[in-house]
């Protein structure tokens, strides 16, 4: 069972929590650039996180169901139909064989996620199936791609109420090793500027812009290299900050300021070109609750999920959707 | 080495939400990369619960740590008696160590940047290739891409700084130079440092049984051939050496 593509956007690929354990050979971890989605999808089709879904930064594609097929739709939300009648984001559905479903651009926020039932089954690498292209690791799609599909139970007609985090915000940060490189009119400044994404973004980074001078450490050139993870605010020669992202090199010599926590490192990735960013320091033992919150907040995800019919609201056309009835199904 | 002052070392640091840094020195040295190599071997032998991943930097070991399993000052505490146990300044390299010698090409289209680093160190290319080409280096650390080496110690003349812009692109397979060391990489990648030589050697390979050509402790020297011994080399490069030989270093 499979998923044919036939039109895709420019940067799709195959992700999941990512790839632990060879951080000492150079290799980051990579994984999606937004976990919560990946956790919302489970959620929505009553399967588990690690499963592989499809990030689509931007825009998605069209794609075809070989058999009948449970479908989550997470993340950035997009316009997305299946056999031209549109269908809800943050939301579960069914497809049947040789439904098409196109997935469109991005309305808010960066990455969007396509999610199968039973995940999808691409050969993995490492213990996983996440694409890591600075590493050329896996790739990304193309047309006349066959995505894998497991098999899995495949509930859908099930959303989840939307998230705020695709148009930035304040990322909570905690200090790292580095930050004392940093002087403290410059930690001041750092705190108080009001950043906006840049147009240099991929999987390994976003770039930051903001008026006025740049953001230098003392002695930043000859620095000894040393361990980056992402979330990791690393400065370049200029001063000019980017936020590391999965896909990050595993150790450099840019000093970084801070590093973003690792529950706000989904809205970072989601912020989009020009989107404002701030930064809040906290203390570890603010950032300790803070996390625990996060992942507190993602069990209960699966006791979240909402049958989709119950709201006239979620319905986007309603006369497309008497004309398929019995497809969206809240009660088997 | 029970002091906690701030500047002695061993120094432990958090790094981000959940990780440390022990670091041995902030400068490179022959001791304080192997203490970092060999710390990090025995952390990941005590097999603490709550442990995700561990790496060793130059002068460093890095461990994350789910910190809901294994508080922080839990992990400090455990790494402060482990730290205690020995000197690890005099611990002793990895075993089955490996010598590579590996056919380079300096200078020239293919490695834009030598006559600059040569001008930087004092010296005329020339003199810059012979030395480069007779040094010994160590793999001191993977890291930055999959597979690729940090490598030195390179002679004092070529501790010279990181470029104030990146390189927006050097191939994969090329040798660059900054701060008395090499970094042979792995991939095609923007660069701080300057692209000095260009090899055939592919530090990963992701279609291969073995993913990671090097280890660390392993040590290199980058011997100066002509373009066309280099693109013989290629050209017959189905293990991915690019003409490299492999001897083990005795002891």
């Amino acid at each position: 069972m499979s998923l044919i593509v036939h039109r895709i956007g420019p940067a799709c690929n195959v992700q999941d929590q990512g790839r632990v354990g060879y951080l000492d050979q150079g290799l980051s971890r990579s994984g999606a650039a937004d976990l919560t989605a990946l956790h919302e999808g489970a959620a929505l089709l009553g399967q588990n996180p690690g499963l592989a879904a499809l990030e689509m930064a931007g825009t998605g594609g069209e794609f075809e169901a070989t058999k009948p097929l449970g479908i989550g739709l997470t993340g950035a939300p997009m316009q997305a139909s299946i056999d031209g009648a549109p269908v809800v984001w943050n939301a579960s559905h069914h497809m049947e064989a040789g439904q098409r479903l196109v997935i469109g651009a991005a309305t808010r926020g960066t990455f969007g996620y396509l999610h199968v039932s039973g995940g999808i089954a691409s050969q993995a690498f490492l213990g996983s199936r996440a694409a890591h292209l600075t590493a050329k690791v896996g790739q990304t799609l193309r047309v006349g791609d066959k995505l894998p599909v497991g098999s899995g139970p495949g509930v859908t007609g099930m959303k989840l109420g939307h998230d705020d985090r695709f148009s930035g915000g304040v990322l909570r940060v905690v200090a790292s090793f580095q930050t004392p490189l940093f002087d403290q009119p410059t930690l001041d400044r750092f705190a108080q500027t009001e950043f906006r994404r840049g147009s240099r973004a991929n999987r390994m980074g976003m770039q930051l812009d903001s008026a006025g001078e740049g953001f230098a450490a003392k002695g930043q050139l000859n620095i000894l290299s040393e361990v980056i993870t992402p979330g990791d605010i690393q400065m370049t020669g200029t001063g000019n900050p980017f936020i590391l992202l999965p896909e990050c090199q595993t150790t450099g010599g840019y000093p970084r300021i801070a590093t973003v926590l690792p529950c706000d490192l989904p809205r970072a990735a989601q912020t989009p070109a020009g989107g404002s960013i701030r930064f809040q320091f906290v203390s570890l033992e603010e950032a300790t609750i803070l996390q625990a919150a996060y992942h507190a907040g993602l069990a209960k995800l699966p006791a979240q999920i909402e049958p989709l019919v119950r709201d006239p609201h979620d319905i986007p056309d309603l006369l497309s959707y008497q004309l398929i009835s019995g497809m969206i199904s809240a009660t088997d | 080495m029970t002091t906690t002052e701030d500047k002695a070392f061993p120094r432990i640091r958090t790094v981000g939400f959940d990780g440390l840094l022990v670091s041995f020195s902030d400068v490179m040295a022959e001791p304080s990369n192997r203490a970092a190599l060999a710390f990090r071997s025995e952390v990941m032998r005590q097999v603490w619960d709550g442990i995700i991943e561990t790496s060793a930097s130059l002068a460093s070991a890095y461990i994350r740590f789910d910190p809901e399993r294994l508080p922080h000052a839990d992990i400090q505490e455990r790494v402060r008696r482990l730290l205690a146990l020995r000197n690890w300044y005099e611990a002793p390299l990895p075993a089955g160590r490996c010598l590579w010698r590996v056919p380079t090409v300096y200078g020239g289209e293919l490695a834009p940047q030598l006559d600059e680093a040569a001008a930087a160190a004092g010296l005329d290319p020339a003199e810059a290739i012979r030395r480069l080409s007779n040094s010994r280096v160590r793999v001191l650390t993977i890291g930055f891409a999959p597979g690729q080496p940090y490598l030195g110690p390179l002679g004092p003349e070529f501790d010279i700084p990181r470029l104030k812009e990146l390189t927006p692109m050097v191939p994969e397979g090329a040798l660059v130079l900054a701060i008395s060391q090499f970094v042979l990489f792995s991939g095609p990648t923007p660069t701080g440092w300057r692209h000095v030589g260009q090899t055939a050697f592919r530090c990963f390979r992701p279609e291969a049984p073995q993913s990671f050509a090097l280890k660390p402790g392993d040590e290199m020297q980058f011997v100066s051939v002509t373009r066309e011994e280099l693109e013989a080399a290629r050209a017959d490069n189905a293990s991915g050496t690019g003409g490299a030989t492999c001897q083990e270093i005795a002891g």
